[in-house]
Order: structure tokens, then C-alpha cells, then sequence
């Protein structure tokens, strides 16, 4: 008797098990629709909003890491990469905490860009069916041909469409020039902070590890990720500028939280202000660094050198790409990228393609731009 | 003494009675590899460590060392590794001054060292310390209040006949006028100093940079077998360790 009520338990627990498992699928499978994507090594990435620098660092902003971007001194160009984070984690519908040297932050919600092709529509076209959507798609927007191809061949190619869908959703485009639909901005856990004429950074500090103490790391459990966003840290409008070693101990401390949390900061800083070595010691804070550099318009030289010179709008060096778990460096074939604007409205990074001297050096046309002698080797050997 | 793989010719060139080893790296050739080298060395054959850790959590040591066949987590538990996680230090004591801090530290790093001394074994301590800049930013920039724990280390490592101090420090960030104050006295304590930087051509991918070894202390006794005051290589950082290689000689 009791066996059998120990067996029927043990069926009872089996089935449970079994259901459990497959909604325990089904909350993985919604966690990384939410914008987490797994890699090897036990990294887990978000996306950086921008699908080619996802590319370039080997499958976007590691969570658990401090990414910082070296500010063009003249040009906000680093606001690009920080709106295309910052976008993408309001699509993913991520928790975000934004901190920013201006009176109103939360109007810089306002410049967010949309996505091309935003997850809802997405799911609206799923849920009709292709068919019919094509229909209405084209009739709407004809201009995207290009991204409806690819969208055919996806729906055409593969059943696995949840496989897909996560794929797609991973990372968007975005369109520079439509702003974000004011409900996802107004539905989300965001926060704003604003970091003007603050004298001190404990209250930054504090917001920064109750945000973060919500999203404790998991291993293998269901990932929610969390972002920090903080523009121009040390800028002069800062009531703290000047005080260098509050800074350091700011990013530091930040640092060590967001080891241990789910969650990805971006920092942007003008390291034109910072002494030598203060911007040093911020280098080394970084997990992952990159720099940014705007273009002067008309560089002739330039022009000459590189070929699709009119659509660059500036360069992303990467300095250093953040690693989990191991101690040997990545080591990029190219680290230097074009920042282009694609049809002026969606941001693409390409690598430097240095345009042919003459008819007789062709070949070194492909060769990439960082290393200029290599071109006259090419030369030579003609 | 040294097993293969943990790096021939960083091990040829390091004279084996240098007490004070001071590591330096800058942003493009982040030197933390050798710290990783160095620690595993000292924890093999009986060897005891303290490592107090600034810039990473323990599981990052834990699982770098071991996939080069170190395994940190049972060393920590058999008591031959005392990690210190200084991840949030000074922390909690925040009422107190940077000082009273230190020297509760130091007094827990010097506990830990008289314990291994008392134990009666003869094998070799290692305090390491990776790094010193940011123990220079938990300090608030008070590099006095650095500079005096460094010494009371320092102190601490001549007491004992095997112990000694192993050191990171980020170079580049004391390159200008305005920071030299904790760089030219850590040179100036140093037996032995290991510097990486990256190549002038860049980085390769079968090249990482190359190490230089400065032998300061060239006591009679301390002399290295070839009797080398400088050393040049380079390196290129594996995951199970480290290649040394004489510049050209690899293919």
C-alpha cells in the first residue's frame, strides 16, 4: 500500500517534473528573448544595440562587465552607441538606470531610437501569418526591401521560428531618425538620475546598488539583465568635477557590484579633462574599452585614403574587449571600424577599406587600413 | 623546480632569492597573466600564499587557475591560500581613517604569515598583491598611507627566510609628472622587475608583447645561472599559461 501510494507519488512527482521542465523551456526560451544571449565560456551577453559591434566583440557587452567609451572631444558621437544601448534594453524591456550631466534626464528618453523592424510588429506578423503581412507590409513601407528579403528567407527557410525569432531579437537596427514609442518609455522600470551640480557621487552610488541588489546573478537560472547608462561622468558641469579620486572609487566600486549582478554599465567619459594619468587609471577600470573619434567633414587626405569616405560620420577604436574566465587577451584582426550611417538612419560599422592608390596597386585595395605599409610592399612587389 | 609550461625563460630569468617582485603592466599589455604564473609557482610544492585581491572576485583566480591545473578553491580550503577579497575594501569601516584600515590589514596579512612561520615548515610564503593602484584609490589617493603598508610588508618578507612580496602596478598611470610618487619607490624596493608592454607594431595574434626582467638585487648568491642582469622576451598568453620566446625565434 504504501509502495503503490509511494509509486503513484513518485508518478505524481515524475509528471510535475516533466511540466516543470517544459515551463521552466519556456521561461529560458523568454528569458533570451528578453535580450540575453549565452556564450561559451559562461558568458552571457546583451546586445549592444548596434548588431555589427555585437559582431566585433564577440557577441556584444559581456554581462557583469564595465564598458567605457572614450568621448570624441569635439563631437557627441559617443551619444550614437549610447542611445542604441540604451534602446535596445527598452525594447528587451530591460531595467535601466540612466545618469546624465543635464537638468531634464529624462528627456533624453525622447532621442531614443526606434528599431527598424520593432518586436511588436514582429509578433503581429507572426501572429497573422506571412501571407497576409506581406501585403500589408509593402503597402506601408516599400522602402525596406532589403530587410524584407532577408525576412522571407528566414520565414521560408526554417520552421524553428522561435529559434529565429530569438535571433532576430537579440539585436536591432535602429533608425536614427524615428524616436522610440513614447509607451515603451513610460511602461518600463526605468530610472533617470541627473548628475548636474551634484556635489558628491554617494547618491549615484546608492541608486547604483539598489538598481543593482535587484538583479542578483544566477547561474543558469532565468536571466533578467539590467543596464546603467552614465554619460559624460567627469564632465565640468558635474558638481563633483575635479574630484579625481571620488570618481576612481566610484567606478571601482560600480565595477565590483556589477561583477556580481546581472547587469551591463556603459560609461562615456571626455577624457580631455582628466589628467594624464587619472585617464589611465580610468582605462584600467574598464573591462571593455573602445574610443571614438569624429571625422572632420572635408579631410581631403582622407578622402583619398579611404573609400566610402562620404558616409563615415566617425572611427570606433577598440581598445579592450572584456573576458570572462581567462586570462589571454582578444586580439581583434582590425580594431579600428568606420562608423557609417546606413541610408542616413541606421548605424553600421565597417572595417577600413583603403582605396586603390593607382590602377597597378589594385589588389592592395582590400588590405585593411591600419597598416599603410602594407601597401607599399604590394607596390613593391609589382 | 619549475614544472614545463610555467614559463622557462621567465623562470631562467628570475633569480630565485628575489624578495621584493615588482610586476608592471600598462592598458595595451595587461601584465595579470604573470601574477597568475607567479601564484601557481608559489603555491606548488608545499608553498603557502596570501593574495590580496583588488581587482577580481575570487571565482575569476579560481577558475584562470585552474585551467592551468591549479585548483585555488582546495588550496583555500586546506589553508595554504588565504584570499583576502578587498573588492569593497575599506567597506564597512568607512568611520575610520584610511590608515586604521591599512594597518588592520596589515595585521591580518602579518597573522596569517606568523601562523605559516610558526607551523614550522620551511616552505616559501607569497604575499601577492594585485594591484597596487587601486589599494592607492581605496586609500583616496593618500600614496603615504600605501607607501607605509608597502614598507610594513616589505618588513614583514625580510623577517622570514622564504617569504616574499609579488606586486602589480598599472606603470602607465604614473608615466606623467603629477603620479611618480608610488612608481620610483616600488622600483626602488624591488629585487626584481618584471615590465610588459606591448610590441611598437601593435598587437599579433602569436605574439601578446614581450616582458623585460630587470635583476636588481645581484647578490653573489642571488645571481641567476647565466649571471643575466637583463632579460628580454616575448610572450604570448595561453590559457593553460604562458610561451616565452626570444623576439624571432619562434618559427
Amino acid at each position: 500500500m504504501a509502495a503503490a501510494a509511494a509509486g503513484t507519488g513518485g508518478q505524481a512527482l515524475g509528471r510535475s517534473s516533466f511540466s516543470r521542465a517544459a515551463s521552466s523551456q519556456t521561461a529560458s526560451s523568454s528569458s533570451t528573448a528578453s535580450g540575453v544571449k549565452l556564450g561559451p565560456n559562461g558568458a552571457a551577453f546583451v546586445s549592444s544595440g548596434i548588431p555589427d559591434l555585437d559582431r566585433i566583440l564577440g557577441g556584444g557587452f559581456l554581462l557583469g562587465s564595465v564598458v567605457m567609451v572614450m568621448e570624441d572631444s569635439d563631437a557627441p558621437h559617443h551619444l550614437l552607441l549610447l542611445r542604441n544601448f540604451m534602446a535596445q534594453g527598452v525594447v528587451h524591456k530591460q531595467p535601466l538606470l540612466f545618469a546624465g550631466p543635464m537638468k531634464e534626464p529624462r528627456a533624453f528618453l525622447g532621442a531614443l531610437p526606434a528599431p527598424v523592424a520593432s518586436s511588436k510588429e514582429d509578433a503581429r506578423q507572426r501572429a497573422i501569418g506571412p501571407g497576409a503581412t506581406s501585403d500589408g507590409r509593402a503597402s506601408d513601407e516599400g522602402l525596406r526591401i532589403a530587410w524584407q528579403y532577408r525576412k522571407y528567407f528566414g520565414e521560408e527557410k526554417t520552421s524553428h521560428a522561435q529559434h529565429r525569432d530569438n535571433k532576430q531579437e537579440f539585436s536591432n537596427d535602429f533608425d536614427l531618425r524615428k524616436p522610440l514609442e513614447r509607451h515603451l518609455l513610460n511602461a518600463q522600470h526605468i530610472e533617470c538620475l541627473s548628475t548636474q551640480d551634484v556635489d558628491n557621487l554617494s547618491d549615484l552610488q546608492d541608486r547604483c546598488s539598489t538598481f543593482l541588489s535587484k538583479l542578483p546573478r544566477k547561474d543558469g537560472g532565468t536571466l533578467n539583465a539590467g543596464q546603467i547608462a552614465i554619460q559624460s561622468l567627469c564632465a565640468p558641469q558635474c558638481g563633483y568635477f575635479g574630484k579625481d579620486w571620488d570618481m576612481v572609487s566610484f567606478i571601482r566600486s560600480l565595477k565590483s557590484m556589477v561583477r556580481s549582478s546581472n547587469a551591463v554599465a556603459v560609461i562615456t567619459f571626455p577624457y580631455t579633462v582628466l589628467s594624464n594619468s587619472f585617464c589611465k587609471r580610468w582605462q584600467h577600470l574598464a573591462d571593455t574599452l573602445l574610443s571614438i573619434k569624429a571625422i572632420p567633414d572635408e579631410d581631403k587626405d582622407l578622402a583619398k585614403l579611404l573609400t566610402g569616405y562620404q558616409d563615415m560620420v566617425g572611427f570606433l577604436h577598440v581598445h579592450k574587449v572584456a573576458q570572462t574566465n581567462s586570462q589571454v587577451p582578444v586580439i581583434l584582426e582590425a580594431s579600428t571600424f568606420s562608423l557609417k550611417l546606413r541610408k542616413r538612419r541606421s548605424l553600421v560599422l565597417e572595417r577600413l577599406n583603403q582605396a586603390p592608390v593607382d590602377g597597378s596597386s589594385g589588389p592592395s585595395s582590400g588590405s585593411s587600413g591600419s597598416c599603410s605599409s602594407s601597401v607599399q610592399g604590394s607596390q613593391l612587389d609589382f | 623546480m619549475e614544472e614545463s609550461g610555467g614559463g622557462d625563460l621567465l623562470s631562467e630569468a628570475m633569480c630565485s632569492g628575489a624578495r621584493v617582485v615588482v610586476v608592471e603592466d600598462c592598458v595595451e599589455a595587461p601584465a595579470a597573466f604573470v601574477l597568475h604564473l607567479l601564484l601557481k609557482r608559489a603555491l606548488a610544492g608545499g608553498g603557502g600564499a596570501a593574495l590580496l585581491a583588488l581587482a577580481q572576485p575570487f571565482f575569476h583566480y579560481d577558475r584562470v587557475l585552474r585551467k592551468m591545473g591549479c585548483n585555488l578553491s582546495m588550496h583555500r580550503k586546506s589553508g595554504r591560500l588565504h584570499f583576502f577579497d578587498l573588492q569593497a575594501f575599506p567597506g564597512a569601516t568607512r568611520g575610520g581613517s584610511i590608515a586604521d584600515s591599512l594597518a588592520q590589514l596589515y595585521l591580518a596579512v602579518q597573522r596569517v604569515v606568523d601562523a605559516n612561520r610558526t607551523e614550522g615548515n620551511a616552505a616559501r610564503f607569497t604575499v601577492m598583491i594585485d594591484d597596487i593602484s587601486l589599494l592607492e584609490v581605496a586609500a583616496c589617493g593618500s600614496a603615504n598611507d600605501v607607501l607605509d603598508f608597502l614598507h610594513y610588508c616589505v618588513t614583514l618578507t625580510s623577517e622570514m627566510q622564504n617569504c616574499s612580496l609579488v606586486v602589480l602596478i598599472h606603470e602607465d598611470i604614473y608615466s606623467s609628472e603629477d603620479g611618480v610618487e608610488l612608481l620610483l619607490p616600488l622600483r626602488y624596493i624591488a629585487d626584481l622587475v618584471i615590465k610588459a608592454a606591448p610590441l611598437s607594431t601593435g598587437l599579433a595574434a602569436d605574439v601578446h608583447g614581450q616582458l623585460s626582467v630587470v635583476n636588481k638585487g645581484m647578490l653573489s648568491e642571488q645571481r641567476p645561472a647565466k649571471g643575466q642582469k637583463v632579460w628580454n622576451f616575448h610572450f604570448k598568453v595561453k590559457e593553460n599559461g604562458a610561451d616565452f620566446f626570444y623576439p624571432g625565434s619562434r618559427h
